[in-house]
């Protein structure tokens, strides 16, 4: 019988990470660690799995064990945050280069400069483009979820691509809330047994990693790569399928969520876990029968560009919550997806892009509703009432040369 | 914006080490454990002993959908007296909303140093039940007691045996029995105006 507990979402986490019995996990405390690892541990000292922990000297080195281990043949994992993340850069585009099936969950919490160790997104996003699968989640549940759907996401042999889960810094990490856990046998039987396709210690297949590259196939190689990004959409409706026929789950287990996006006039889209608030809103509008939907991004890489158009048709405004910076570009990065989604669709929606709650800055239900009531202005006046706007940002802070 | 009127919206306001947090987590586990949703979290700052610190929990007959802060709470606790005048405990308190005070004081004495109108003030000599039933000052207990004892949500008795489950591995029997008793003198010396 699946059983509810008073979980963190770094314990939530914890939780799937015993269930997966992991070979191999390599970590090491940088600041800001997190309780996650520390909880794993206390699994690992007690018994209640086999994983060979391995205390590591720096986020750069635990993500290399874990490539070194997974190359090997182990299933194996790591979870960093921040600083640790923009650490292990460098490895990250090793592991999805050497096509290794690492799942690491990352707490999403702010970059240094200054110093925050609070929740936003600047940590994933900076690593978007190494070659991972990045799923978020918007509640310690989707977290406990999604980590044990990604494992066999990475794993599928058209996929074998590494997978970030991502969950929102304190505001899902440090939060206690009720999280149903399913029982360790059907989970076990879901997660199946790891074997790995390619493994240095085959001696009669041998093969080499980290080999010399130059022009002659280095281009080839890397587009090779797509391959396993460009399946990986299947394999995550097929995973998430099946996920929510074996557990009768009620998490998300598409590529998004839409709620209430079928007769919407304006919509918000948003990831992670501002995802709860910005539905509570949507609802108070619609018992007032007002036309407002909202879009709760799951699958951020892949980026679902055909179903968010296709999900946007219909409406006349659009605002995208981003909680990072992508500097010098046109706001935040999922503002750019969005956009680059709907270039040659006509109609278009009036677009406008938010950015919040960087470093932990708060984010309200009635800052929300100041994005819809700005979208019902800019549906009036057929443009945007702003196209970058900063939520909840003190006054006078506003850059000045964006309206 | 509090759509979701069926939930007990509370925060705790202490100093680092008085075990603000943990309340806030324990009231949450023992609410759950008597069949309710919750949500805990403390709103983190530096982290220092003594520094004035927040911590809030959600309990709810339902599923909570969101994770935003806690404006507008149902009840707010104040682990140490001293932080009256330091910080704004009845910060987003409701007319209807509960407040409650560590501190040996009368509730009439509370609302006139505070010079507060409306809202409803309950003391509790937290520090005296723990330094009574543990020995030193930890007044965590016995505000666990006092809101359960005050709002009738939960079972005090109830709350009390999820201490014992709970806490049996971690603590010494004499210290597990010590904070039942401090839940439970709370319940009923807490003194309403």
């Amino acid at each position: 019988m699946p059983e509810l507990l008073a979980l963190t979402g770094n314990d939530a986490v914890a939780y799937a990470m015993k269930q997966i019995n992991p070979d191999v996990v390599a970590a090491y405390p940088i600041t800001p660690q997190t309780s996650l690892m520390q909880k794993f541990a206390d699994y690992v000292a007690d018994g209640e799995v086999d994983t060979e922990l391995v205390l590591v000297e720096s986020e750069h080195s635990a993500m290399s064990a874990t490539l070194g281990s997974q190359a090997a043949g182990a299933r194996s994992m790591t979870a960093t945050s921040a600083c640790g993340l923009a650490l292990m850069w460098e490895i990250l585009g090793i592991t999805s280069a050497y096509r290794l099936p690492v799942v690491m969950p990352v707490v999403n919490r702010a970059l240094s400069g200054p110093i925050n160790i609070q929740g936003d997104h600047s940590d994933t996003m900076g690593a978007r483009d190494c070659g991972w699968i990045q799923i978020f989640s918007e509640n310690a549940q989707e977290a406990y979820e999604n980590t044990l759907q990604a494992i066999r996401i990475a794993e599928h042999p058209d996929v074998l691509t590494p997978i970030m889960v991502t969950l929102d810094g304190f505001i899902i990490s440090h939060g206690l809330e009720t999280v149903k856990v399913y029982d360790d046998a059907p989970v076990k039987k879901f997660l199946r047994d790891y074997q790995a396709r390619y493994t240095l210690l085959d001696p009669s297949k041998p093969l080499t990693l980290g080999a010399l590259d130059f022009s002659d196939y280095y281009f080839e190689h890397k587009v090779s790569q797509l391959q396993g990004m460009l399946k990986s959409p299947q394999v995550i409706l097929d995973v998430g399928k099946e996920f929510y026929k074996t557990f009768d789950g009620d998490c998300c287990y598409g590529f998004y969520e839409a709620h209430e996006m079928k007769d919407a006039e304006m919509a918000v889209i948003v990831l992670g876990s501002t995802a709860g608030a910005t539905r509570m809103v949507v609802d108070d509008l619609r018992s007032r029968g007002v036309a407002a939907g909202m879009i709760k991004i799951r699958s951020y890489r892949p980026f679902p560009y055909d179903e968010i158009a296709r999900e946007l048709a219909n409406v006349k405004a659009v605002a995208v919550l981003d909680r990072s910076i992508a500097y010098g570009a046109d706001g935040g990065p999922v503002h750019g997806d969005v956009r680059a989604a709907l270039y040659g669709k006509h109609p278009v929606p009036v677009m406008s892009n938010y950015i919040y709650g960087l470093g932990g800055k708060p984010i309200d239900m009635e800052h929300i509703m100041g994005v819809f009531d700005d979208l019902k202005e800019s549906i009036v006046k057929g443009h945007p009432k702003r196209r970058v706007g900063y939520i909840n940002l003190k006054e006078g802070n506003t850059p000045s040369l964006v309206g | 914006m509090n759509t979701e009127k069926h939930m007990l919206e509370i925060r705790w306001h202490g100093r680092g080490g008085q075990g603000a947090v943990t309340a806030s987590k324990m009231l949450a586990e023992s609410a759950m454990t008597l069949g309710k949703f919750i949500q805990a979290f403390p709103e983190y700052g530096s982290e220092r002993q003594g520094a004035p610190v927040k911590s809030f929990t959600r309990i709810s007959d339902q599923k909570i959908r969101y994770h935003s802060q806690v404006n507008t709470p149902d009840v707010v606790l104040v682990l140490d007296p001293t932080l009256l005048g330091v910080v704004d405990v009845t910060e987003g308190l409701g007319e209807d909303g509960i407040l409650i005070i560590n501190t040996p004081a009368q509730p009439a004495e509370i609302r006139k140093q505070l010079n507060l109108k409306g809202r409803k003030i309950f003391t509790v000599d937290a520090t005296g039940i723990s330094l009574r039933h543990l020995g030193k000052s930890i007044p965590n207990t016995p505000m666990v007691g006092a809101i359960v004892g005050i709002t009738k949500m939960l079972s005090a008795q109830a709350v009390a045996d999820d201490f014992r489950v709970k806490f049996k591995d971690k603590f010494r029997p004499e210290i597990v029995e010590g904070n039942v008793k401090c839940i439970m003198d709370a319940t009923t010396e807490v003194k309403s105006e």
